[in-house]
């Protein structure tokens, strides 16, 4: 299993339910284990990705705040 | 009670709860279909329909809208202007254009001035327009089945409507999908 990020997405500035659309997309081309970074400014994707993760089994390994940008790392399952 | 028996309980208790956790694990995964009957060809109701959709199917679920009477409109191409065979059916489609880029309001739609008000707004809210967010869903594949019997009653032909749609079908095609899924009437 690697700690490296295999993908970056910006999702700044976009509004639900795309964050979690573009993740959705994104995520289909990784392989199990990969790690993916997602960065968004929705307040909302933080309830969002949290509930995302649980219903997907995708692990939310990681989220943080910095000025407004919320970062999201996901290991898929 | 011994200690030996105790044990036996504790470990058939577990069996029992493993074997009901997997129970519920199933009945879960049973439920991980959404079912959308769009019967409304509104702006603000087809634009949840399409949220809705593309969330579904992001979170993993198996996902077919059935779209119904004037829910069919925001299937025909954009560029399609008359549908219909007879003057009332190309009466209708006049009246109540067709196509993403040409739905109104369920209130406050002002001759057109209201949807192109919302429009503003989303785009100022960096909001997906339906038509991109039916294009993410299409991608995620959902399923997006038209209505065989309102299509022939409203005059509408499967060369009116856009590309990527499942065959037209009936509402027992729509309801043996939605058998143990979440559905919603919009």
């Amino acid at each position: 299993m690697s700690d490296t990020v295999t993908k970056t997405l910006d999702l700044k500035g976009l509004a639900c339910p795309m964050p979690i659309a573009k993740t959705a997309q994104a995520i289909r081309d990784l392989q199990p284990g990969d790690l993916i970074e997602a960065l968004a400014t929705d307040p909302g994707s933080v309830p969002d990705f949290n509930a995302w993760c649980t219903n997907t089994g995708n692990e939310l390994v990681e989220q943080t705040e910095e000025a407004g940008v919320f970062r999201f790392l996901i290991r898929k399952a | 009670m011994t200690t030996d028996t105790a044990e036996a309980k504790t470990t058939d208790d577990l069996g029992e709860l493993t074997a009901a956790l997997h129970a519920h694990e199933a009945e879960s995964a049973k439920h991980k279909k959404l079912v959308i009957l769009a019967w409304s060809g509104d702006l603000d109701k087809i634009w949840p329909t399409f949220i809705l959709a593309t969330t579904g199917a992001a979170m993993g679920m198996q996902t077919t809208i059935f779209f119904t009477f004037w829910g069919l409109f925001p299937l025909v191409k954009n560029d399609v202007r008359v549908t219909g065979d007879n003057w009332m059916q190309k009466m209708m489609s006049v009246m109540n254009r067709g196509g993403t880029d040409h739905l109104g309001l369920s209130k406050m739609n002002f001759a057109g001035a209201g949807p192109a008000m919302m429009k503003k707004l989303a785009e100022e809210h960096h909001v997906a327009s339906p038509q991109e967010l039916l294009e993410v869903a299409r991608d995620l594949g959902v399923t997006l089945i038209p209505c065989q019997m309102t299509m022939d009653l409203l005059g509408l032909t499967r060369e009116d409507l856009i590309d990527g749609l499942a065959e037209p079908a009936g509402a027992t095609t729509a309801l043996a999908e939605a058998q143990e899924a979440v559905t919603l009437f919009i």
